[in-house]
């Protein structure tokens, strides 16, 4: 028998490296046919006379949207207040305070009110999908309806997709307004800055594309969320356990993912608004 | 003998292990065929390529006449309409009540209205005995429950071929009693093809007519329940009677299993 003469270490570098790439590869693929079957199932299938279940998005747009409204609103009423206090706390020194409309407004718009939505909504309903379709795979409910000829995609993720779609936009809507809000209340109370000229203010600094952006941005972090939970998952294989992992990994993941294509956003935006 | 199912050379892996060995058997249409063996030996995988939730490395499978293992996913869901599953934990959706999840392979797959639904899915729970039950959840139901309300579903679009895994595992003799009735009376009154997956050799006994053996990924047996009663192949006897088979090594095997030199 012909033994292999590489040294051992070394053997097992190459080994670790070959292994991980390859169930790199293997996941990337399970990911590309999963992204590619969900946007098919969204936008190609109602046009050939499959529309998606309108009352389960329904369903979904209350339980990601509706009921997030209460938290949404209060991380980004005191956002805006702490904005605004960290900008006064700079621009009192110019005399220039009432630039803290501006800076309150545009950065979250922009930035925060996206950001925070995002991050806020991945803990809420991105472990929630994680949680709901992984204990449906563990108890084979999933197979079951692939049997019944119903396609889980459809069925399950495409509610949940429409359903974000919609949400995210609109929360982050309502976080720029109440961290909007959030800064005139401090401005008005503690700055001296009377709220009708905060305001004013804050409507003539914002261009029509500064709310915008951040929308689009909402949108995106939307799709987001939804895919990284539900692949996380349809990714659970044994029992209770293994969905409470998949579960975790599915936040980490999709608030890593928010602030990496949030980086992509805002760069892109910069250099074509 | 007509076959309603015909499997041919069926090689499968999960990952690199392999787990069937070209398998080769058919199933006759109209009766209950049981398939049997140790744990481990298959049986539940093999039934999911039956079903068509996992795809063969080799070997073709055909139901009715059509082999599954060629067509695509828009094209199964035709025969899929004609069969119905009911999993080993019954997988019913837990976010549905009973009535809910009967009706759903109706509502997904006809444009019947709901008050023609709601009629269809009573009689379903009338027939496997959970009238009256159909509001509850399926948290609230008992195991013995779960898996007649697995059976309404799988029976709601009236399919002509009924697989099931392991209906009676994990319930008391009496429950598992009721079960093994059930599939008779289904058999009767329907004339459909069922094929279930078991160890319970009371139930064999009741429902087979027809048994299908496995052993490590290959077929031991095939043949009808008088014809497994007679056979003198000593896995089978050692099978029907309960006894440990005789797995023994030889000494030198022995040696290569624990020096780890094969
Ligand atoms: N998802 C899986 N991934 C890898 N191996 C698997 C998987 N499912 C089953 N196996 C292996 O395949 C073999 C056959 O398993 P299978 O579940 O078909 O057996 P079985 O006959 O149904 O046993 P039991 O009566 O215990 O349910 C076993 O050795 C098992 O370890
Ligand atoms: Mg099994």
């Amino acid at each position: 028998m012909k033994v292999s003469t590489m040294p051992l270490p070394v053997k097992e570098i190459f080994g670790y490296t070959g292994k991980t790439f390859l169930s790199l590869l293997d996941s990337l693929n399970t990911i590309s046919v999963l992204i590619n079957s969900v946007f098919y199932q969204t936008f190609i299938s109602p046009l050939t006379g499959r529309p998606p279940r309108i009352r389960a998005s329904i369903v979904e747009m209350v339980r990601t949207g509706y009921n997030s409204v209460p938290i949404v609103s209060l991380i980004s009423f005191f956002v805006g207040v702490i904005l605004a206090l960290q900008a006064a706390y700079q621009l009192k020194k110019f005399g220039a305070l009432i630039y803290v409309a501006d800076l309150v407004g545009i950065s979250l718009t922009r930035e925060l009110g996206p950001i925070l939505t995002a991050v806020l909504v991945s803990g809420r309903s991105g472990s929630a999908f994680a949680a709901e379709i992984g204990s449906m795979k563990a108890a084979e409910e999933i197979d079951a309806l692939v049997t019944m000829g119903i396609n889980p995609i459809r069925y399950l993720i495409v509610p949940k997709l429409i359903a974000l779609m919609i949400m995210m936009p609109a929360l982050t809507l309502i976080a720029d307004f109440s961290g909007i809000t959030g800064g005139t209340i401090l401005a008005s109370t503690m700055l001296g800055l009377s709220p009708g000229a905060y305001i004013e203010q804050t409507i003539n600094s914002l261009a029509i594309q500064d709310i915008f952006t951040g929308l689009v941005k909402a949108l995106a972090f939307g799709i987001v969320i939804t895919l990284v939970g539900v692949y996380q998952g349809l990714r659970v294989e044994g029992g209770a356990e293994d969905v409470g992992k998949r579960t975790t990994a599915a936040v980490v993941a999709s608030i890593i993912l928010v602030i990496v294509f949030d980086l992509f956003f805002t760069i892109l935006f910069f250099f074509f608004t | 003998m007509e076959k309603a199912i015909e499997v041919k050379g069926l090689v499968t892996h999960y990952g690199t292990r392999e787990i069937l060995k070209n398998v080769t058997f058919s199933i006759p249409r109209g009766m209950t065929t049981v398939i049997l063996g140790g744990s481990g030996s298959g049986k539940s995988t093999l039934l999911r390529h039956i079903i068509g939730l996992l795809k063969p490395t080799k070997g073709n499978i055909f139901i009715n006449e059509r082999d599954i293992t060629s067509l695509s996913e828009i094209e199964m869901i035709d025969v899929r309409k004609k069969m119905g599953v009911l999993f080993q934990g019954a997988a019913l959706l837990n976010s549905l009540t009973v009535s809910d999840n009967v009706a759903l392979p109706v509502t997904e797959h006809t444009k019947l209205q709901g008050s023609t639904i709601d009629i269809m899915v009573r009689m379903k729970l009338d027939l496997v005995g959970l009238s009256g039950s159909g509001g509850l959840y399926p948290s609230q139901l008992s195991g013995g429950m779960k898996k007649r309300a697995g059976i309404a579903r799988a029976m709601a679009l009236d399919p002509d071929l009924l697989f099931l895994d392991e209906p009676s595992a994990g319930l008391d003799p009496v429950t598992a009693a009721g079960l093994d009735e059930l599939i008779v009376r289904l058999k009767k009154v329907f004339k459909i093809t069922i094929v279930v997956v078991t160890h319970e050799l009371p139930s064999i006994h009741i429902i087979a007519d027809y048994a299908v053996m496995l052993n490590r990924g290959e077929i031991v047996f095939t043949g009808t329940m008088d014809e497994l009663k007679m056979s003198d192949d000593p896995q089978i006897v050692s099978f029907l009677a309960r006894r440990p088979p005789d797995d023994s090594l030889a000494p030198g095997d022995y040696l290569k299993t624990i020096t780890g030199n094969s």
